[in-house]
């Protein structure tokens, strides 16, 4: 191969390879300091180099889509995904600045493989080829195992991290499979290839619709669609408050890039044969997760069947497939990681050190007693729940929207039910807040990094909400 | 420029409220804000002209890629709607000035959230911003209703959220689908491009839901007990007197405009609903024991009565069940405000706590007497104008209807003088009613009244002073419906309504 080809089209990688660079940077300086306790600088440097792979990305953001050695590319869409996962790793780092120093580690490690899950996660939305998918598939799911059970003293941790790796790493070998058969089928592993191939009626056809089975399997677990669906309460809860936010919010976005990316691009020409299971998976993931999320009495398991249920709306984009759904669903994706993360770093707030959990009933009271944190705290709920005029609102809309412009309506009417049925747990803790009183003293464990990641966090979901306009404009499908 | 200064001056005066120092100086400026915007509601009157069409539009673009417009305009429907809520909100400020202990900063601060949500409902033009502002009214209110109600508070809180959210969730896929078909979200857009007639019927039915939960409708009122009852008083006013006014102003403003064909179809089950709701509402108000249980159910009654109007789709119904909003906002928030002031007495709501309060109280019990009779329709009071143009123009549409729509009148008279009676009335047994334990009316609480019972004098004597600024945007929203066969509703109609009001109002006064 020619050597120049290596370089050509390269800074279509650019924030990849800086964030590279950085975590190197980082595990040396690591080394360096690992006499003193330094979590401070650390994490200073995590967030400076995560700073520097959004500048980076925002350098090539308008900048004509270019391709990247037939495996990657840097459309609007792909720079979106990289967006959320960026603002979700940087949210990631300082909301983990109280826990570090509460199981007395420095995080150099725990920097480094969230750094790390940052870079699979937004090649996830570059890939246009199923290794590299798979190859970044990879490199986030094992960061996201390891930082699941970073929290060693605390079983249930460890319980997380175990059942996500196997499960995970079973998810994988589906996903694998089916990209494999879909090279059978197609004769290539490009995405635009076997959509040539698949088109023009060529191919080998037998393997196709199992291959997409598979890779369905593959991207329903990182998703967290029903009946894929089972690990997430159980890693929500157990992993660390931190990387929850995180992972809830950077594996969705990433996977569904994946995902969307390789149906649209690779397997538009069989979208009859893949929309009606698609179709019901989504009503399936909408409805199991909004009725299970009724029953939960601990907040972390409570946001975990939310996101199943956040999973299905999103997959409505996807069975719609249309370009305007695939902007949606990068806007409902940048909104999502706001009031998301949000509501994970109000848990942390909550969480007594090393509970890694809260239940409800500690929302009691918070109104009077915390009244700015509660204030925080029903924005985003009520943002979750799609309550206009908050960023969540405006994230359904658009996907409703192009659900019904792609004849679904029906889909968006059990959307819309679903939605209100979300609105009633959510309620409850909005509630808790200002309806009930306190039960004994509640204790805050706040900082100045979470503090700050509250009140930007909570000023976006208003402002997103606002202004839904622009960002709709900044944030591109495919 | 008057219409955003309209919707944002509340929600600036929240925020002052917020950050406030002390107790004293959030309720001085949330007084004042609720006053400033009812200042600059009034401003809307020198300016007015007597057309149909929409006038200070206002018209940016929110959203342009999805077309989506902040797009507000005022005609003679919203008019009185508006200066209603802006009216009613600084007396609902001045009784929480007085009776709210409990955090009243936040409580002030939520009530002008509150009226900005709702005047930007009865501003907005277009459907994403009408709907932006019709699903934010809830939060407010929903968090009045759950802090600072009564024992019962949060089911009721959350009772009234969900109902209403679930109300509207197929609104917002109907909102799409227009969009879809036509293009665009701008109600006026929509109205002259004319909606397909295959969507209009399940358009209509989405719309039509979410309207009638607000109004309630029967079958759809069960929230509005329990959300009335556990309100604070101001906020069962606001509830009662504007938030309710919500559904019946979207049936006027959106559904009869968009879907005339699909009103045709459904105009009579709806008139239907309406009555029973009318007939209903005014038997269980009759059996309550509780009087703020009574109130509420007779704003089913009444409510019934504005649906009426609108459904018989002619210029005098529409115009009466217009008036007819603000009139049972006047009442039924005099109502509810004096039921406020007995219970902040008393601490008991129950009729049979009471009986011979006039020789207690004679200024309260006469303020009473003429909400009561107000409410009741008495000619003279604004009440029997409303009422009045409803069952003419009901009549004119449906005969059947317009008499069966009377029985409700007898029953509101019924049931109103019950209560006055219970309360009023009979002899003065219970200690705790004694002059020297129950004090009267103060001047604070006076002053609270005397406005709304010389509205309803002015209303009842002129009332053309307001309809002739309702009557051709009324007419409008009639001439767009169907023709409908025997019906002899327009032109000779138009000029006429005001007129054959005054005329009959005149001679029953005398």
């Amino acid at each position: 191969m020619d050597t120049a080809l290596l370089f050509e089209n390269a800074t279509v990688l650019l924030p990849e390879i800086v964030l590279a660079v950085g975590v190197m940077v980082l595990m040396m300086v690591d080394i360096g300091l690992r006499k003193q306790n330094e979590s401070g600088t650390l994490a200073a440097l995590a967030i400076a180099i995560l700073v520097l792979g959004m500048g980076a990305s925002l350098l090539i953001w308008g900048r004509p889509p270019a391709e990247y050695l037939g495996g990657a590319v840097s459309d609007g869409f792909a720079l979106s995904v990289r967006l959320v996962v960026l603002i979700a790793g940087i949210f990631g780092v300082l909301l983990s600045r109280n826990f570090l120093p509460s199981i007395e580690r420095q995080g150099g490690a725990f920097y480094s493989l969230l750094i790390l899950a940052v870079i699979g996660m937004m090649l996830m939305g570059t890939a246009t080829n199923l290794i590299v998918l798979f190859i970044a598939l990879e490199i986030f799911s094992l960061a996201l195992y390891i930082l699941s059970g970073f929290h060693r003293e605390n079983p249930r941790s460890i319980e997380a991290a175990m059942k996500y790796f196997l499960l995970g790493a079973f998810a994988s070998t589906f996903f694998v499979y089916g990209a494999a058969l879909l090279y059978g089928a197609g004769g290539s592993t490009s995405y635009v290839q076997i959509h040539e191939t698949l088109s023009s009626g060529g191919g080998n056809r037998s393997l196709v619709l199992p291959g997409i089975a598979l890779l369905l399997v593959g991207f329903g677990f990182k998703v967290s669609l029903v009946p894929f669906h089972m690990w997430t309460p159980d890693v929500y809860q157990g992993a660390p408050t931190p990387v929850t936010a995180f992972m809830s919010v950077g594996t969705k976005a990433a996977a569904f890039a994946g995902f969307l990316r390789v149906m649209m691009v690779a397997l538009p020409s069989l979208y009859e044969q893949w929309a009606a299971p698609l179709a019901i998976l989504a009503v399936l993931t909408m409805t199991v997760g909004n009725l299970t999320a009724l029953r939960q009495s601990s907040v972390k398991r409570m946001l975990a069947y939310s996101s199943v249920a956040h999973a299905g709306t999103i997959l409505i984009a996807l069975v719609a497939a249309t370009p305007a759904a695939t902007s949606a669903a990068a806007f409902y994706l940048f909104a999502y990681a706001f009031m998301n993360i949000g509501a994970f770093g109000v848990v942390i707030v909550l969480e007594g050190r090393g509970e890694g959990d809260v239940e409800q009933d500690r929302f009691n009271g918070l109104g009077t007693r915390y009244p700015s944190l509660a204030v925080a705290m029903a924005v985003f709920m009520l943002s979750l729940s799609g309550i206009p005029p908050l960023a969540g609102f405006f994230g359904k809309f658009l996907i409703f929207k192009a659900a019904v412009e792609a004849d679904l309506a029906w889909l968006a009417v059990i959307g819309v039910l679903n939605s209100a049925i979300s609105a009633y747990y959510y309620l409850r803790v909005v509630a808790a807040m200002f309806f009930r009183e306190a039960e004994g003293e509640i204790t805050c464990n706040c900082g100045p990094a979470i503090n700050f990641s509250l009140a930007v966090t909570t000023i976006a979901v208003v402002v997103i909400g606002l202004q839904p306009g622009l960002w709709a404009d900044l944030l591109r499908g495919l | 420029m008057l219409l955003s200064v309209l919707i944002f001056l509340p929600l600036a005066g929240a925020i002052i409220v917020l950050i406030a120092p002390s107790d004293g100086m959030k309720k001085a400026l949330a007084f004042g804000a609720a006053v400033a915007t009812f200042v600059v509601s009034l401003l809307l009157l020198p300016g007015w002209q007597d057309i149909a069409g929409m006038q200070f539009v206002e018209r940016y673009a929110w959203m342009p890629g999805l077309n989506i417009h902040y797009h507000l305009g005022v005609d003679g429907i919203s008019l009185w709607l508006v200066v209603l809520t802006t009216f009613l909100m600084p007396i609902a400020v001045a009784f929480s000035n007085q009776h709210v202990k409990q955090s009243v900063g936040g409580y002030l601060a939520l009530m002008l959230l509150m009226e900005t949500a709702v005047l930007g409902v009865f501003l907005a033009l277009d459907l994403v911003l009408f709907y932006v502002f019709w699903e934010f009214s809830l939060i407010p209110m929903a968090l009045l209703i759950g802090k600072w109600g009564s024992d019962n508070r949060v089911y009721a809180a959350v009772k009234f959220f969900l109902y209403t959210l679930a109300g509207s969730a197929l609104m917002l896929v109907a909102i799409l689908a227009l969009y879809f078909q036509t293009g665009t979200f701008d109600l006026l857009e929509l109205q002259s491009l004319g909606v397909p007639a295959g969507l209009q019927q399940v358009a209509f039915l989405a719309f039509a839901l979410a309207f009638a939960i607000k109004v309630p409708l029967f079958p759809f009122h069960t929230w509005l007990p329990d959300a009335h009852v556990e309100a604070p008083t101001a906020g069962s006013v606001i509830l009662a007197g504007v938030l309710l006014k919500l559904g019946t102003y979207g049936f006027v403003r959106f559904a009869l405009p968009l879907f005339p064909v699909a009103v045709a179809d459904y105009a009579s089950l709806i008139s239907i609903l309406a009555i029973v709701g009318i007939i209903y509402g005014a038997l269980v108000a009759l059996a309550q024991r509780d009087l703020k249980s009574l109130v509420a159910y007779s704003s089913v009654a009444h409510m019934g009565f504005v649906v009426l109007g609108i459904f018989a789709l002619n210029e005098q119904a529409i115009s009466g069940a217009v008036l007819q909003m603000v009139n049972h906002g006047l009442s039924t928030g005099a109502l509810f405000l004096m039921v406020g002031m007995l219970y902040e007495r008393r601490h008991t709501r129950l009729l049979s706590d009471f009986g011979g309060l006039w020789a207690s109280v004679p200024i309260f019990c006469f303020f009473f007497l003429v909400v009561a009779m107000s409410s009741a329709g008495l000619p003279g009071l604004n009440g029997f104008v409303g009422e009045f143009l409803i069952l003419l123009g009901t009549y004119k549409s449906t005969p059947l209807f317009a008499v069966l729509g009377t029985v409700g009148v007898i029953l509101a008279a019924w049931y109103l003088l019950h209560a006055f009676r219970k309360v009023a009335q009979g002899a003065l047994e219970n200690p705790a009613n004694f002059k020297e334990n129950l004090p009267d009316l103060n001047w604070k609480e006076i002053w609270q009244l005397v406005p709304i019972v010389a509205l309803f004098f002015v209303i009842g004597f002129a009332p053309n002073l307001f309809l002739s600024k309702i009557n051709p945007s009324a007419g409008a929203v009639a001439d767009l419906q169907m023709p409908v066969e025997g019906d002899t509703l327009t032109a000779d109609g138009q000029d006429l309504s005001p007129l054959i009001a005054e005329d009959e109002l005149s001679a029953a006064w005398r």
